[in-house]
């Protein structure tokens, strides 16, 4: 890159850029390399008013944003990676309560990254839910 | 709002066609984004989501956002299996392969396919498209645990 950005500028551009992360409502925030993003209870994330429980697609989703707003802070590209793939766990119902996520880049490749994430509401220890991502590094030009 | 009278009879009533529309269309997350009811039959069930300006994941595309994708089939994996005369209780994993972006400013088709149910589990395939079921956008594969199974 010819330009040099921080780690919080390439968040910013990426929360900021994409539609459907305003259309979710999730921010992130950045403690040195480390990035939590945050999913702010609202009712029409809702997929389920009986329970009530966090639509699944809703977890899958933000996780998703989450693995790609990772990527964009330690890669630091104009343009958004594109997912290849995913695999979703829900292991816990998704409560009408906020949602935070932290991403894990097990392997950034030149041409495609492994990440896996996990997001948990009251408890860390307790996930709700998890995602193994491969994603594609845009090519430039 | 939603009564939940009908609420209840979609999620756990035998699935005729207002009941499969009403999941469809009536859950807050569904109603969100636009979600259109477009069939039912054994084991099947077919869902659109038209495109709009603030679903798109990367505006310099104007592709709707993969992560509606992700909503749009696991939606679609529940319907299949209310299809198939099973209730689903939730999701237990989701595969979404995403194959090509869809087309700018296209809306989006997801079909959902319930093969096999035992006691406790549903196993749904689906795919996403633009147009062409045979040229898919993504595909998924799914497991759900059901009620009244052991899950």
């Amino acid at each position: 890159m010819s330009t040099e950005t921080t780690p919080a500028e390439r968040l910013a551009a990426f929360l900021a850029r994409t539609p459907y992360i305003a259309f979710l409502g999730m921010r992130a925030e950045l403690a040195g390399d480390e990035m939590t993003a945050i999913l702010p209870f609202s009712p029409h994330l809702i997929g389920n008013t009986l329970l009530p429980a966090l639509h699944g697609g809703v977890l899958g989703a933000f996780m998703e944003m989450t693995a790609l707003a990772q990527l964009a802070v330690i890669t630091g590209g104009p343009r958004p990676a594109k997912t290849i793939d995913v695999t979703i766990d829900y292991l816990r119902p998704g409560r009408a309560m906020d949602t935070y996520a932290r991403a894990e880049i097990k392997k950034a490749g030149r041409r495609i990254s492994s990440v896996h994430v996990e997001a948990w509401q009251e408890a860390r220890a307790k996930p709700v839910a998890a995602i193994r991502g491969h994603f594609q590094t845009p090519t430039e030009g | 709002m939603v009564k939940p009278p009908d609420f209840i009879t979609a999620m756990t009533g035998r699935l005729d066609e207002q009941a499969a529309r009403h999941m469809v269309t009536r859950t807050p997350q569904t109603e969100a984004l636009g979600f259109q009811f477009v069939s039912i039959s054994e084991a099947r069930g077919a869902i659109r989501v038209p495109w709009r300006a603030d679903l798109v994941g990367d505006p310099e595309t104007g592709v709707i956002a993969s992560g509606v994708v992700t909503t749009l089939l696991d939606h679609v994996c529940g319907l299949s299996i209310r299809a198939a005369n099973a209730v689903p209780q939730g999701t237990l994993d989701l595969r979404i392969d995403y194959m090509r972006p869809a087309r700018p400013q296209a809306d989006l088709i997801a079909d959902g396919h319930c093969y096999k149910l035992t006691r406790t589990i549903a196993f749904v395939r689906a795919l996403a498209h633009d147009g062409d079921p045979d040229d898919p956008v993504a595909t998924a594969q799914a497991a759900f645990a059901l009620i009244g199974g052991g899950a």
